[in-house]
């Protein structure tokens, strides 16, 4: 379980967060969505590290992550696995030397471990066959996959994804949406993912948080978001035409 | 003076929470490749031309029937060593391998390359960072030594075949007068420049924001950064040393 208490941040006197809570749940895919700008990436930063913020905590199975020193902090990060946005692929490295790079770095395991390891990793995402080929040969979406792939190597407790699907098309996002959610479901980690899709918001939110200007507004999960009475999260959800459609029928 | 408190921080980050020596010691090998090896296709065509022109270039001037026409194999010679094969070879090497270095992880930072390893648990300034910088400290003496004897070689070849020179004057003047305290000179230069090259430049790529435009800004600011203090340090140490 992740908690995050009064998270703030401020970049050159502009507040970016106002004081943020939220309780990230453990073998639940949670959410964080709201429109360009809002602060979900900041969050995010805030929540694996790269940026620190200003006030707040964030406590990772009550252990507060910037709170401790630099070996306690290295020490919750390597049980982190991240998605990023674009994949974050190694351009001189092959798929499978991307996803075994953790392994090498970070474990002193035998090579036949390391390459059984890599081996299932990749069949779980289905690229077991681009095993050789190199980031700039791959498209969008196998790239994300290769980062999912990499992101659970080290069996992670944590997994953050940063918009898994943007610039996927929509039956690629379906996959990585239904990827996320079966390792999160299966080895019980705890997932945050950041995303303004609509469509992963109903698919796999168990657990949503709605920001707007640095603010949480809204907290529920994807049975409950329909219903909400917050102007600002139903102008965002439904901004989009079959949503709308839905709810005129509802 | 922010930002040269910033560099010395990030010197000083690559000393920290170091990663296995294996680790370094194939990223070592890798980069040695990259910065020494590939380069020594450009530095040998540039020292034999600046070679060549220079002993051109000193025969021209010599007019005087009092000057023994070996001098000119002497100035070229020690020009060379001392001044021409390790800084003319630096500065060269400040645009080739420094500009490689700040677009390379310039292009890594605004792909959040860098970012996954921080978020790893890796000291991404020391794995990316440090090979490169001791990498550049061990091969760039090795190319201004290249550097100096194609120098010479290529001042031997443009002399005779235009006959500014015989071979036996050639041959005596490079012999002539040899202090071999200068060719710890000239090893001790490429070993200080090799350092500024690889750490200005990382640190310039290492802390880009942006996009392609700012990469590139970068790499400039790499290369132009780089070249003044070549030019900095060449001078102290010539101060120093000599």
């Amino acid at each position: 379980m992740i908690e995050i208490k009064n998270i703030k941040k401020s970049f050159n006197g502009k507040e970016v967060l106002s004081g943020i809570d939220a309780v990230f749940k453990k073998g639940e895919t949670n959410l964080i969505i709201g429109g360009s700008g809002t602060g979900k990436s900041v969050l995010l930063k805030c929540i694996i590290g790269l940026i620190r913020p200003d006030e707040g905590r964030v406590l990772y199975n009550d252990r507060d992550f910037y709170g401790g020193d630099r070996e306690a902090f290295q020490a919750i990060r390597r049980e982190m696995g991240v998605l990023f946005q674009g994949g974050a692929l190694f351009d001189s490295k092959t798929v499978a030397q991307n996803v075994r790079f953790p392994l090498d770095m970070l474990t002193d395991m035998p090579n036949s471990e390391k390459e059984d390891r890599v081996r299932f990793c990749l069949e779980r995402v289905g690229l077991d066959q681009a095993a050789n080929r190199m980031p700039s040969e791959i498209s969008g979406g196998m790239k994300k996959r290769v980062g999912i792939a990499r992101a659970i190597v080290m069996n992670p407790m944590y997994l953050f994804c940063d918009e898994p699907n943007s610039g996927l098309d929509p039956l690629t996002a379906v996959k990585i949406d239904e990827l996320i959610q079966e390792i999160t479901h299966e080895y019980k980690i705890t997932t945050v993912v950041i995303t303004h899709d609509m469509n992963s918001v109903m698919e796999i939110g168990q657990n949503i948080i709605f920001l707007y200007k640095g603010k949480k507004l809204w907290e529920g999960n994807n049975q409950t978001i329909t219903e909400s009475e917050v102007p600002e999260l139903n102008e965002f959800l439904f901004s989009n035409k079959l949503l709308r459609d839905l709810r005129k029928t509802q | 003076m922010s930002n040269l408190g910033k560099f010395f921080i990030f010197l000083g980050t690559q000393l920290t929470q170091r990663e296995k020596f294996s680790v370094y010691w194939s990223r070592f090998i890798e980069e040695c490749i990259s910065l020494g090896v590939k380069s020594i296709f450009i530095v040998a065509i540039i020292s034999s031309f600046i070679g060549a022109v220079s002993c051109i270039q000193t025969a021209y001037n010599l007019v005087s029937p009092l000057i023994p026409v070996s001098t000119v194999a002497l100035i070229v010679r020690d020009m060379q060593i001392l001044e021409l094969a390790p800084t003319i070879t630096c500065i060269v090497l400040a645009g080739k391998v420094g500009s490689n270095i700040a677009s390379e992880l310039g292009t890594m930072r605004i792909t959040e390359q860098i970012d996954a390893l921080e978020v790893m648990g890796i000291n991404s300034a020391s794995y990316l960072v440090l090979p490169k910088i001791i990498a550049a400290m061990v091969t760039f003496p090795m190319l201004v030594v290249l550097a100096a004897f194609l120098g010479i070689w290529g001042g031997y070849l443009a002399g005779t075949i235009t006959g500014v020179i015989s071979e036996r004057d050639y041959i005596y003047g490079i012999r002539d007068g040899f202090i071999p305290y200068n060719i710890f000179f000239m090893c001790v230069k490429p070993f200080v420049f090799g350092f500024l090259i690889a750490a200005i430049s990382s640190f310039k790529g290492y802390y880009t924001t942006g996009g392609a435009l700012e990469v590139g800004q970068s790499s400039t600011k790499a290369v132009t950064s780089s070249c003044i203090a070549i030019l900095v340090a060449d001078y102290v140490l010539a101060q120093l040393l000599l």
